[in-house]
């Protein structure tokens, strides 16, 4: 599905945006709703001679891109701050930043600081934080009210009725319910293999309670507002979304801390458009422009006070899923060592491959 | 001169055949099997060896989702074969002349949308609460919501549904060609309806019957929206695995074994199909 | 109308291969074929010749049971085989494009029939080499049919029907898809198979010369009905109705009226204004003052130039007029007469080459008997 929306979206970018020889093109490469229309205009207007392409995509793909070209034919991307290191390390696909020319001032530093700690390499700063969510349930209330923990989407009392996306964040999550510390097995891959296998013992399963893996916001959101499904992993984000429409679909942070992902800003190796990426960063940074792109994103500006510009319906949504205690036990999704990708996506592969109900 | 204008214009006619052929499909192969044949050994590092095919023979997860999506895609095939050929027939040999028209332009129609939106409309057909679901529990048939979609059954209807049409033309335009009398001689001859479809209608449309098989099977094997939108969670599509090694894997060496491991898996079934039937690409697939 | 004429039963045994009574069919409003009946004794060749549309197709697929009659009843030896289905008649048929499974070698299509007929290998091997000898193409077994010539698969096409020793083989105009040359040499080896196989075929066409040559007895079929059925040359001599007299062989043909009945001939006045003396044929009688029309074959007339002798029919009819054009063709030369009342007649002549030859604008003499002006009342 994705590689379509994809298309889709450049097609209609490629339409739409008027033929001016002049104009500088800024070519972002995001998810989903990271570039809302209403942005758009509002950057055009203070920029006359930059145009915005958007293409929207999701971590594996903008890696594949900029991976395919060498990191050419985009101006700024934002995968996750865990996918910076590794892809950077083993394919040469980002260029450092100046980070003199990113008003890094107004950044929440605890996420700054994160973001940075995880993308230097020698010495250069590579990504900085845009905005961060968390990974972890949802659920119907009415229906589902006791789901606590990763391992509920597993309890037959939802047989059929759960749903989950087939991608590492569930192999964590599942870690966790075990008792363990994925992240503090990174180190000793030996280790992380046998808890992967004993990971993927336990989500094969699980297959028969599953209804089916959601691929995209799209389709986990269908099945969750016609009831063919009562719990799931979800991003934060998504859950924020359902909220809206039926006050039942609440996140809940599993009760081994919520995965939180921080969304980057990073510029591909061979971007040509540095200058226009800058203020286009500078620009989603002003908080009037923080408070649009949280209410088409669902997720929380990674700046000082970032929950405080949230929309109002996103306040409430938050406030009904978050308690203090929620956000003390947040576990930041570490880097990917070489390697683990790949051990991963073999669990990924057997899981998807085994014969459940 | 003549003889010079006419090389100088041959050569015109074919250097876009021969471009196209080099560029487009000769190129990108050979790239693909030289990237194949590269093992990872450090970030940026990369040596010459089989590895990645030696992964693929040691992976038993490979090697049955290739011969899973080989052996339904053989049954998509034989599916299509079997539902296609009496529409086939009906259009080419019962219908009348003005019917026919309407007929073939009816099987075109599921052309005219996308793959995705033709999957999304089985999706809102056999979901748990689609369509036939709520049409049921409304009949009183049954008091819950069934869910058709995310199994094997599902995934093969929704494939017959995308290819059979390619089945169907190259089958109508055997069956056109053959004269009513070539039947009719069949029975006169002593046939009943079965022999006179066992030795004379199938062999006479059996250029065709390859033709449609080759392109059905080829376009079900290498398909991936069908089986990934209705198979869900058990979906296990060989071009699935292509897709993950590339994308979510980054192991574009792997997938490019395993893209050139379908190719030749595929081409192998198609040379098999074509020595079983004693039919050669020339009569088949270059004349229909 | 119906015809059962028992003048062509001669050779008859009590049974016949091929009866049928009052065979009827109708599509819709439209009858194609309207009561016709008629018995075939064993081993003839009998046509049905017939312009196109007239229903000779549609006679054919009843027998072989491709349509079903709408009335009548169709016999095969004497058993009445209207609820045997087509591939249980002993009936064969030779299509009009031959019809030879291309998919198959000559070997394979003569053994189809064969096969369907559950016969042992051996059994079929010896019949298909059989077969293959009598129509004289005993080296083709193994031979694909594009690779055989039209007459070649025009006698494989019999051999594969001639394999299962029908009671009756059809033909439907297999020859109409051959060139001239082919089809006249073709003719003659028609009929001398049906005399090698001893078995009865009925073929159609709409080529008279064809079933002229062929036949023992041909059935002239016009509007869904029989109009005569007799041996080639009484068809020829002595045609029952005007629409047989007009279709078989060539004639001048002209529309008049009946001035003076006579026990011995009939005076006759065209419509262009030609005075002829005619005989009565078919079986209306002719009134004075009555419409009539008048087919006098070219043959018969006799075109002497002035001062030459007059041949004996003179007195009965003798016009004079000048040649209109010469039409030369070998031995059937033809020369077209322009008579004083504007009438063209056509009338044979021998072109010998010599000075003596009739030519354009020539004056001449046009003499024939009483009895070859064909009369029918119309």
């Amino acid at each position: 599905m994705k590689p379509y929306v994809l298309i889709v979206g450049l097609v209609a970018s490629t339409a739409l945006t008027p033929a001016a020889g002049f104009a500088e093109t800024l070519r972002l490469l995001t998810w989903g709703s990271y570039a809302p229309e209403e942005l758009i205009q509002k950057f055009e207007e203070k920029y006359p001679d930059i145009n915005v392409e958007v293409t929207f995509s999701n971590n594996e793909e903008m890696i594949a891109k900029l991976r395919a070209t060498g990191g050419a034919g985009f101006d700024l991307a934002q995968p996750s701050h865990d996918r910076i290191y590794a892809a950077q390390l083993e394919y040469d696909i980002y260029k450092p930043l100046d980070l003199s020319q990113i008003n890094t001032d107004v950044m929440s530093p605890v996420h700054l600081d994160a973001v940075k700690t995880n993308t230097t390499i020698d010495g250069a700063v590579y990504a900085v934080p845009h905005q961060w969510g968390t990974s972890g349930l949802m659920a119907n209330m009415t229906e589902a009210p006791d789901v606590a923990g990763w391992d509920d989407l597993c309890d037959p009392a939802y047989a059929g009725k759960t749903s989950m996306r087939l991608k590492r964040t569930i192999l964590l999550g599942t870690a966790f319910a075990m008792g363990e510390d994925p992240f503090a097995m990174y180190s000793d891959l030996d280790q992380y293999q046998d808890l992967l296998d004993r990971v993927a013992e336990t989500l094969i399963t699980c297959k028969e309670n599953i209804k089916a893996y959601w691929q995209g916001g799209d389709d986990l959101s269908a099945m969750m507002l016609s009831g063919e499904i009562v719990a799931s992993e979800t991003w934060d984000s998504t859950a924020y979304k359902l909220y809206d429409q039926n006050s039942d679909i609440v996140f809940i942070p599993p009760e081994t801390g919520a995965l939180t992902w921080i969304d980057t800003f990073a510029i591909p190796a061979k971007g040509k458009a540095d200058d226009a990426a800058y203020k286009w960063i500078n620009f989603v940074l002003e908080p009037e422009n923080i408070t649009i792109m949280s209410g088409s994103t669902g997720a929380i500006a990674a700046v000082q006070g970032g929950a405080d510009l949230l929309p109002a319906d996103k306040k409430a949504a938050v406030n009904a899923s978050f308690t203090q205690e929620d956000i003390d036990n947040l576990k930041f999704f570490a880097n990917i060592p070489p390697g683990v990708e790949d051990m991963e996506g073999k669990t990924l592969e057997k899981i998807k491959a085994a014969t459940g109900g | 001169m003549s003889s010079d204008v006419k090389r100088l214009s041959l050569i015109l006619l074919f250097s876009p055949f021969a471009l196209w052929i080099v560029l487009l499909i000769l190129l990108p192969h050979i790239g693909m099997v030289a990237l194949s044949l590269r093992e990872k050994v450090a970030p940026r590092v990369y040596e010459f060896g089989f590895g990645n095919y030696i992964d693929f023979i040691n992976e038993p997860i490979y090697w049955n989702t290739l011969l899973r999506t080989g052996s339904m895609s053989l049954l998509v095939t034989a599916l299509a074969l079997l539902i296609g050929f009496p529409v086939a027939y009906y259009i080419a040999k019962i219908a009348g002349k003005r019917s026919r028209g309407a007929l073939f332009l009816m099987c075109l129609i599921p052309l005219w949308v996308s793959d995705l939106i033709r999957a999304f409309g089985w999706i809102l057909l056999l979901r748990e609460t689609g369509v036939i679901s709520s049409f049921l529990i409304w009949t009183g048939m049954t008091d819950h919501g069934i869910e058709f979609l995310y199994n094997d059954v599902t995934v093969i209807i929704g494939l017959v549904y995308t290819v059979i049409l390619f089945m169907i033309v190259p089958l109508v335009s055997t069956l056109d060609g053959m004269g009513d009398d070539m039947i009719e001689a069949g029975y006169n001859l002593g046939g009943n309806s079965l022999t006179v479809l066992r030795r004379i209608i199938i062999p006479y449309a059996m250029p065709g019957i390859v033709a449609g098989c080759i392109v059905v099977f080829m376009l079900t094997a290498g398909s991936y929206l069908t089986p990934i939108l209705l198979g869900g969670k058990n979906s296990s599509w060989f071009t699935e695995q292509i897709y993950d090694q590339f994308i979510t894997r980054f192991n574009w060496e792997s997938g490019a074994a395993f893209g050139f491991l379908l190719l030749a898996f595929t081409s192998f079934v198609v040379w098999l199909g074509l020595r079983l039937s004693g039919q050669s690409l020339t009569n088949t697939v270059a004349r229909t | 109308m119906t015809y059962v004429d028992d003048r062509y039963n001669m050779t008859a045994a009590d049974v016949f291969d091929l009866e049928c009574t009052g065979i009827s069919k109708e599509f819709g409003d439209f009858r194609a074929v309207d009561d016709v009946s008629f018995r075939i004794p064993s081993g003839t060749f009998f046509s049905i010749l017939g312009p196109s549309g007239c229903g000779k197709t549609t006679l054919m697929r009843m027998i072989a049971g491709f349509e079903d009659p709408t009335r009548g009843d169709i016999s095969i030896k004497g058993v009445s085989v209207l609820s045997t289905p087509p591939n249980k008649r002993n009936v064969k048929m030779v299509f009009q494009h031959l019809a030879l499974f291309p998919m198959m070698d000559v070997y394979d299509n003569i053994a189809y029939g064969l096969r369907c007929a559950g016969a042992a290998k051996e059994e079929i091997a010896r019949r298909v080499a059989d077969v293959l000898e009598r129509v004289a193409l005993p080296d083709l077994a193994r031979r694909e049919i594009h690779q055989l010539s039209g007459g070649q698969k025009q006698r494989i096409a019999i051999a594969r029907c001639m394999a299962l020793n029908p009671d009756v083989l059809l033909l439907d105009e297999p020859l109409g898809a051959l060139d001239l040359k082919l089809r006249e040499a073709m003719k003659i080896e028609l009929k001398l198979l049906q005399h090698q196989f001893d078995t009865t075929f009925v073929y159609i066409t709409h080529d008279q010369s064809e079933a002229l040559v062929m036949s023992d007895y041909v059935a002239v079929m016009n509007a869904g009905r029989f109009e005569q059925v007799g041996r080639p040359e009484e068809l020829y001599h002595a045609p029952k109705t005007a629409f047989v007299a007009g279709f078989v062989g060539d004639s001048n043909r002209w529309k008049g009226r009946a001035l003076e009945v006579r026990s011995d001939g009939i005076k006759v006045e065209t419509d262009a204004g030609l005075s002829v003396v005619a005989t009565a044929y078919g079986e209306s009688p002719i009134a004075e003052g009555a419409a009539v029309e008048i087919f006098v074959r070219p043959e018969f007339i006799s075109a002497t130039k002035p001062g030459e002798p007059t041949p004996p029919a003179a007195g009965e009819n003798e016009h004079t007029g000048t040649i209109d054009s010469v039409l030369f063709n070998g031995a059937n030369s033809r020369v077209l007469v322009r008579s004083p009342s504007g009438t063209l007649i056509e009338a044979d002549v021998v072109v010998t080459g010599s000075g003596e030859d009739v030519r354009e604008g020539d004056p001449v003499r046009l003499t024939w008997a009483r009895a070859q002006s064909m009369c029918f009342s119309v």
